[in-house]
């Protein structure tokens, strides 16, 4: 986002140069004028610039030159140059954690999605109490995922939890869940898709509100039925709204970890470790802060490597009307 | 919306950056000064008998003033090490005898001179010596003993646990304890690398080679000892899915009458105090040998401390001084790690649990925990991990316990 307005800006300072000022006007007086204006853009980027700055490009710049070190957190730092790196690229633990991660995405995604559209689509119409239930759908968005994560634990416990019994109820034999390595990731996606649900629905919500109602009233017209409708006029023009959707999930789906590091562990038996579990471990419980770092622009590469291709691939289905 | 990945490990070496500068103020040595103190050792109850050391201290040396936080213990190691890097850390803070090596080879510990070295248990005092240089002060011990409910035991008409033990004797009153259909279980131990390298001291097994960076632990004892560990669970213990291994379950079930042995440590006597029905405790049975497990807190002053002197004066009152040792007895916190048996005494006297001696009988067999010079935190995680796979039955005990040797040996530099 800076790096759009700095060049904004200099679109603007430039527009300057060559329309604005008189031929006669003093050298002095144009350049203090760019001056102030460049002062005055700066100024208004200063209270996002600073936390950028210093949260993020700071400690990714730290994380760049800890990942070339061997460090425990509490000796000096050792250079070891690349060998973060190798060792991750051969280690097969660390091609096992992208796995997990990318198995959370495609579990969570499509949920999370489709369970958002289906809803937005059901509360984008004229039903009584519809502005309680989009506050209830957004309620789990606001909750702490400690708590979540707790409740769906229980949930989801496999013995006496309510899923398994109500599961027992109609004679299916429920799966062991978090406790069996095969289920834990099912059910921290289940988890993390309900209580996702209500972000997304209100950004498609929001898609769906700015589509014109005299388009689907046409569409109508010439006898296209609601399944006509939806694909042929509303999917296409939430496209994006869609793409937004997607970009921002991907990114926070290859972060995932609150919900993994408080409803497994990363267990049972590593079954559900995530990259970002992984760089919290080698940092806080194994004291390899270098490893992690590494780890951590891995993840940065992976993650902006795939929003380069969503940017590029959007030309070709995302449509802005 | 969420903190970037890189900014999790990265975020420490920036506050390392800006806040080294200003860790403490620069109080001359002979004006009043403020000492900093983090402890996990009073969380969960005992911070006002800290509160009441503190205040004896305070009122002995008026230019003195101690700073006391007080963490979770959970959440202790990680507040330890990022306060280690960013600089932050208080002028005095606990440790774990099984961290301390580590601690003491990465110099964060400043050398710690004692006054009156006898007052101290001598095998205490060692444990935090290196090269016969103290760098950190004992602040308590604990053992672990099996509790048991002799309510459940006299319903059973079952003789009480004793000394003489072994772990049949155990299985055999826990099979006869537990009563499915009333939900009460016969035992409960925890299936953790605590518990193991304990359980194979019982068996006359090694958890280290000589060399001290090999595990000997794949071998017919550590084999069996792995089995008695693990096969508790689903047969006189409750399994994972039943909640076994969440925080407190086992205290809790204990408490509710439903568990009739339990093993646990000393430092839970407060907490099941109250129970509406007759307990107690023994030394843990062993097999071969006896081996109870001792865990030893010790406080350390940084080498970063600007006020080393008084650190040290604070540290030494905390662990011998007899405000220490009276509070800690009459509050039934952890024992405190002197030499006096004579002070030590009316702790035998003190009430609930009646066997009291148990708790010194069970230091004349200790299991202190195998220490390694690199990957300590690594090495007991992948053991809990692979013995609870062979608790779920994932693996076998004798597969998990290859996977372990050959994990842990990686790590440990073996």
């Amino acid at each position: 986002m800076t790096a759009l307005l700095g060049e904004a800006a200099a679109d603007v300072g430039d527009g300057d140069r060559h329309v604005g000022a008189p031929v006669a006007r003093p050298p002095r007086t144009r350049r203090s004028r760019r001056i102030r204006y460049t002062l005055t853009v700066l100024a208004f980027l200063l209270p996002s610039a600073i936390p950028i700055v210093l949260f993020v490009l700071g400690p990714m710049v730290a994380a760049a030159w800890i990942s070339l070190t061997e460090w425990n957190l509490l000796s000096p730092a050792k250079w070891v140059g690349f060998e973060n790196y190798a060792n991750l690229l051969t280690d097969p633990e660390t091609a096992e954690i992208f796995l997990h991660t990318v198995y959370y995405i495609v579990g969570y995604l499509p949920l999370v999605y489709l369970g958002g559209l289906a809803i937005a689509l059901g509360l984008n119409t004229a039903l009584r109490g519809r502005t309680l239930l989009r506050g209830v759908y957004f309620l789990p968005v606001v909750t702490s995922w400690i708590v979540v994560a707790l409740v769906w634990r229980w949930l989801l416990n496999p013995v006496n939890g309510v899923v398994n019994t109500v599961l027992a109820f109609f004679g299916i034999e429920g799966p062991g869940w978090w406790a069996d390595p095969a289920w834990a990731m099912p059910s921290i996606i289940l988890a993390s898709a309900w209580k996702d649900l209500g972000f997304v629905m209100v950004i498609l919500l929001a898609g769906l509100q700015s589509i014109d109602p005299e388009l689907l009233d046409a569409a109508r017209v010439d006898g296209a039925g609601w399944w006509r409708r939806l694909f042929s006029v509303t999917l296409p023009l939430l496209s994006p709204a869609t793409f937004f959707v997607i970009v921002i999930s991907l990114i926070n789906g290859f972060q995932v970890f609150d919900q993994v590091y408080a409803m497994t562990g990363g267990g049972p038996g590593g079954a559900s470790q995530v990259v970002v579990q992984q760089i919290y471990d080698l940092t806080f419980r194994y004291g390899k802060a270098g490893e992690a770092s590494a780890l951590s622009w891995l993840l940065f590469i992976v993650i902006l490597a795939v929003t380069v291709v969503q940017i590029r691939g959007q030309r070709k289905w995302v449509n802005y009307g | 919306m969420r903190t970037t990945a890189l900014a999790t490990a990265g975020i420490v070496a920036v506050a390392a950056l800006a806040l080294s500068g200003c860790s403490a103020d620069s109080a001359d040595e002979s004006g009043p000064v403020t000492i900093t103190y983090t402890n996990f050792i009073s969380n969960d109850g005992n911070e006002e008998n800290l509160q009441t050391i503190v205040d004896a201290f305070e009122k002995e040396n008026p230019d003195i003033t101690v700073e006391v936080t007080t963490l979770p213990y959970a959440d202790y190691g990680t507040a330890l090490q990022t306060d280690l890097a960013a600089g932050t850390v208080s002028d005095m803070f606990d440790i774990e005898y099984a961290n301390y090596a580590q601690y003491q080879a990465n110099g964060v510990l400043a050398e710690l001179p004692v006054a009156n070295p006898d007052a101290y248990r001598q095998s205490l005092l060692e444990a935090y010596q290196t090269d016969g240089t103290q760098y950190a002060l004992p602040s308590s011990f604990s053992t672990v003993v099996l509790y048991y409910n002799s309510d459940l035991f006299d319903a059973a008409g079952l003789d009480y646990p004793t000394a003489d033990w072994t772990w049949s004797d155990e299985q055999a009153a826990a099979e006869k304890l537990t009563d499915a259909a009333a939900g009460v279980w016969g035992d409960h131990q925890p299936v953790s690398f605590y518990e193991f390298y304990k359980v194979l001291a019982q068996n006359g097994g090694e958890f280290l080679d000589d060399s001290g960076t090999k595990v000997a632990f794949n071998s017919p004892e550590g084999i069996e000892a792995a089995q008695w560990l693990v096969g508790k669970s689903g047969t006189v213990m409750p399994t994972i899915e039943q909640g076994q291994g969440t925080p407190d379950f086992d205290t809790n079930l204990f408490k509710d009458g439903k568990l009739a042995m339990l093993h646990t440590g000393i430092w839970v006597f407060g907490a099941v105090a109250d129970v509406p029905f007759g307990w107690d405790i023994a030394v843990e049975p062993g097999n071969t040998e006896q081996a109870s497990a001792v865990f030893s807190n010790a406080v350390g002053v940084s080498s970063g401390s600007k006020h080393p002197e008084a650190a040290a004066k604070f540290a030494e009152f905390l662990t011998s001084s007899d405000t220490m040792v009276q509070t800690r007895l009459d509050s039934g916190w952890e024992l405190p790690p002197i030499s006096d048996e004579a002070a030590l005494a009316t702790y035998l006297e003190q009430g609930d649990p009646a066997n009291r001696q148990a708790v010194f009988d069970s230091l004349d067999g200790i299991a202190l925990p195998p220490v390694v010079a690199e990957g300590q935190q690594e090495m007991q995680d992948i053991m809990t991990e692979e013995l609870v796979e062979a608790q779920a039955g994932r693996k076998t005990v004798e597969e998990a316990l290859a996977s372990a040797e050959e994990r842990i040996n990686a790590v440990i530099g073996g």
